[in-house]
């Protein structure tokens, strides 16, 4: 393990978990911000740089703001009186610990595991939007297709509905 | 280079930290914000799987987290637009108060 993955392991995890503990609705959402951020590196770390700054402009350019808005609109910034957590917490935690345990018994006994990188692979942006155009083109047309649809049933749901 | 093994450990424990706060948090906020973390959690997996495949000029994994991306910024606004109309029906986010199809 070298350092530079732990730094960003740690920090991934620390923003994760005090996302999901914070009382304040906006504190977490800074701190998922903070994941979405600690995310991005480890796509960097990993040679995918294009992916890595889409991270950054998805999520924590777009999708974060969008959380702040959301918390803005249902006044979620106060902190609440009764529980944060819900009446069944324990089986959800039960849950899971049970899928964690799951998921580290197969990777740690994946052959897979042991793999060590290939060479530094160099990808450009020229690249991508090559495959983009040729390769996958009909999944980028159906992406448009999907981001208009859910664009526009986004804003239907959310428009204040007419006095009858 | 840390070992496969690193990344996708790291990646579980993303995905069971997102889990626990979508299974245990009553605000429907952050049981989306819960969501979109195990959604980062299979991004964080693809990319791992593409850097260390046998095969990295042919961008799958690449491709497949971009595309990934777009559904989960899709999911998320069509999924803070619902909150936002429970909110303004039943005047909470709680996830456990809009219980009126509960038997």
């Amino acid at each position: 393990m070298t350092l530079p993955f732990a730094i960003i392991a740690v920090l991934i995890v620390a923003a994760a978990s005090a996302a999901m503990t914070l009382r304040n609705l906006v504190h977490s959402a800074l701190a998922v911000a903070v994941a979405f951020g600690g995310l991005a590196l480890a796509y960097l770390y990993l040679d995918a740089q294009f992916v890595g700054l889409a991270q950054i402009l998805v999520y924590v350019g777009a999708v974060a703001i969008l959380i702040v808005f959301a918390v803005l609109l249902t006044r979620g910034g106060e902190a609440p009186e009764k529980s944060i957590f819900s009446a069944t917490w324990f089986w959800g935690l039960l849950i899971t610990v049970a899928v964690f345990a799951t998921l580290a018994w197969c990777v740690m006994h994946s052959f897979a595991s042991k793999r060590e990188p290939a060479d530094k692979v160099e990808v450009t942006v020229k690249q991508i939007g090559d495959a983009l155009m040729t390769k996958f083109v009909l999944p980028l047309e159906v992406i448009g297709l999907l981001l208009t649809a859910a664009l526009i049933g986004a804003v239907i749901i959310a428009m204040r509905e007419e006095k009858k | 280079m840390t070992p496969l093994a690193g990344y996708l450990l790291l990646s579980a424990f993303l995905f069971a930290i997102g889990l626990a706060g979508a299974l245990t948090r009553r605000n429907a906020i952050i049981v989306l914000i819960g969501i979109e973390l195990m959604l980062n959690a299979a991004n964080l997996n693809f990319i791992a799987f593409w850097r260390y495949g046998a095969n990295p000029e042919a961008l799958t994994g690449i491709m497949f987290v971009i595309f990934a991306i777009a559904v989960a910024a899709a999911e998320a606004a069509v999924g803070l637009a619902l909150i936002i109309a429970i909110y303004r029906h039943y005047k909470t986010t709680n996830v456990d108060e809009v219980n009126i199809l509960k038997g």
